[in-house]
């Protein structure tokens, strides 16, 4: 009798660390969505889109707070300004450093990460901030476990919003420009697509997605710095993933999401911080194209 | 770049030297007199900044070695830096070794531990190896952090004022000199390094590293050697700020450090010795500036008084997205350029 209830404690704990990771899992995803889009179509891994998700998160948190507007027109406004500060940034920014060695290219996004973070101090200063709960808060029973609402809802959101980015680069016209763009620019300028439309195009959708995930994230822990430490995680999910594969982005990020969830609750000790970065030393280390990335051999 | 013209080396040890004209020792002696008189002239804040400058010198020198010279990014700097000066100020207040023994050690330490991080370089290249590092960073620091058995974890350990042949350094006018004559000495040591077959094997494997190996240069070992040789230097600049600061905490090794560095040796110049040594005073000289203006204007402006640590994010980052976009070989390249506008004038080339 005293043996089945430590196992159904046992099991309850199991089951309720599995869904906080799948739930944060889904929201790396999200997080590493934006990241694959630029990566894929630009070549450029971007370093400050932990701060886009902060940038996402503040607007929002703006727009219901200091403007009182509906949650519906604050996300739109708040999508509408990401999606401008993406274009600026693939202007201003990136544009002039097409065909710069790497390393500039990732000092460039570094420098842009440390502005766009002083911007929001200097803005909405640096105590967090809760957010207004326009997405339920409540816990639901789920295989006999209490479970909070805005986790659910946070990986149904990122499902659909993964599901359709699916959708768009497999079905749509400027979806598939986007991956003809990433497999050979030349290639692809030559049957007429415009490689600088595909460009502003990727980074415009990089912004939109960070809104999004922005916006869970914030919605779990309030808007504060915390956002940005949530998108450094990225970098192990996008490389376990493969740096330029969707499907893979979803599956490590739920692979991530349970490692951190069970280290934290099975092992502790904060060990859970550095867990996803154990296992980023080894994917580079045996498999650097990912799970599912395309596999470039070039030997020295 | 104009080369100067008139300039003629008649034998192979004129062909050698480091200093070539006399324009070149003329500023040379300039700089040693600017370096040695520096310490009598400046107020005890502008001291300490200068301090600051000499172990970012030392510290960013042995980055280049490394970003510029080798063309491999490294984002685990800050952490070999935190690796140096654990080691040294553990050895120093457990084992209670003596102050230089201790930083040799932590040198050694510094250069293993960072030749390990180099690994994936055997493999990884460009952004692959900036996650590497990237992790590297997130595990030391979690050692320093955690491990409190031999870190003391969270809490800062407190090493006392060195003494070194029976002299204590206490104040900041004696560690200059030391400070300055250990970065005085790496940039020299530097400025050789890439005289030699080595140093320009590094240059050989940046510029087109299969066609280095089909000179016959190893180049998995080039690149080991080259971190190596990077962390132990840095690693020698950690040991220095443990003594020099007396306190180690893990804050001051975080990734934003790693980011300090990489932005001094891009704002200096990439694969230039002398770039280093501008940047790394360029990069310590610019936020100790902004302090001290928001300081004087902030009775007038009380509102930029509060922001400083804002307004040093933005003024950080412009700076390095800037000179990235406008100057992208460095202030070592505006010295060249502002070089040639004085010799050539009246003309334009």
């Amino acid at each position: 009798m005293e043996q089945a209830e430590v196992g159904s404690a046992y099991v309850e704990t199991f089951i309720q660390l599995t869904i906080t990771g799948l739930a944060n899992g889904a929201i790396l995803s999200l997080a590493a969505l934006g990241f694959v889009i630029v990566f894929k179509a630009t070549g450029v891994i971007n370093f400050a889109q932990g701060y886009f998700l902060l940038v996402g998160a503040y607007l929002v948190w703006a727009g219901m707070v200091q403007f009182n507007l509906p949650w519906f027109f604050a996300v739109i406004v708040a999508l509408v300004v990401a999606v401008l500060m993406g274009l600026a940034t693939e202007r201003f920014v990136l544009r002039p450093l097409v065909g710069e060695n790497v390393i500039s290219v990732i000092m460039v996004t570094i420098g842009l990460a440390f502005v766009l973070q002083g911007l929001v101090q200097f803005i909405w200063g640096t105590e967090p901030r809760p957010m207004p709960a326009f997405i339920p808060r409540g816990t639901v029973e789920l295989l006999g476990v209490p479970v909070t609402l805005n986790r659910i809802w946070a990986v149904v959101i990122a499902g659909a919003v993964l599901a359709a980015l699916t959708l768009f680069f497999q079905r749509s016209r400027h979806g598939i420009a986007m991956r003809a763009v990433a497999d050979d620019q030349q290639a692809a300028m030559v049957v007429g697509i415009s490689v600088r439309k595909v460009f502003a195009l990727a980074w415009a959708l990089a912004a939109a997605s960070a809104v999004l995930a922005g916006i869970i994230v914030a919605n779990l822990f309030g808007a504060s710095g915390e956002v940005a430490v949530f998108g450094l995680l990225v970098f192990p999910v996008v490389i376990l993933g493969g740096l330029d594969s969707v499907p893979g982005v979803m599956i490590a990020g739920a692979i991530i999401g349970l490692l951190v969830s069970y280290t934290a609750g099975y092992v502790g000790g904060g060990l859970q911080q550095v867990i996803p970065y154990i296992v980023l030393v080894l994917i580079l280390l045996l498999r650097p194209y990912g799970l599912f990335g395309e596999v470039r051999i070039e030997r020295v | 770049m104009a080369t100067a013209t008139g300039v003629y080396h008649t034998s192979y040890e004129a062909d050698l030297a480091l200093r070539k004209t006399r324009a070149e020792w003329i500023r040379l002696g300039l700089i040693v007199l600017l370096v040695v008189s520096a310490p009598f002239l400046l107020n005890p804040f502008w001291l300490t900044v200068a301090n600051q400058i000499g172990i970012a010198i030392i510290g960013a020198v042995g980055l280049n070695i490394l970003v510029g010279h080798t063309g491999l990014i490294s984002l685990g700097h800050g952490a070999f830096l935190g690796v140096g000066a654990y080691t040294s100020a553990i050895l120093v207040t457990r084992l209670e070794a003596p102050t230089l023994v201790a930083i040799g050690v932590a040198v050694a330490v510094t250069t293993v531990i960072g030749t390990f991080f180099g690994l994936p370089s055997l493999r990884l290249k460009g952004l692959y190896l900036a996650m590497a590092t990237l992790a590297a960073q997130f595990i030391l620091l979690f050692a320093f952090r955690n491990w409190d058995f031999i870190t003391g974890g969270t809490d800062a350990i407190v090493v006392a004022s060195p003494e070194i042949f029976g002299f204590t350094l206490r104040t900041d006018f004696h560690w200059y000199w030391v400070i300055f004559g250990v970065a005085a000495l790496v940039v020299f040591a530097a400025r050789n390094l890439f005289r030699t077959g080595l140093g320009r094997a590094f240059h050989a494997v940046r510029d087109q590293d299969i066609a280095a190996a089909v000179m016959g240069i190893h180049v998995g070992r080039q690149k080991l050697l080259a971190f190596a040789i990077s962390s132990g230097l840095v690693g020698l600049a950690g040991a220095m700020t443990a003594h020099y600061r007396t306190i180690v905490t893990w804050e001051r090794f975080t990734l934003d450090v790693s980011v300090l560095y990489l932005a001094m040796i891009i704002v200096g110049g990439l694969g230039s010795v002398a770039g280093a040594v501008y940047g790394a005073t360029f990069m310590t000289v610019l936020p100790a500036a902004i302090q001290q203006l928001a300081r004087n204007v902030r009775d007038t402006i009380p509102m930029l008084g509060r922001e400083i640590p804002a307004i040093q994010l933005i003024v950080f980052g412009l700076v390095i997205v800037l000179f990235l976009l406008f100057e992208p070989r460095g202030l070592d390249r505006t010295w060249q350029r502002v070089k040639d506008y004085f010799r050539l004038w009246p003309f334009r080339y």
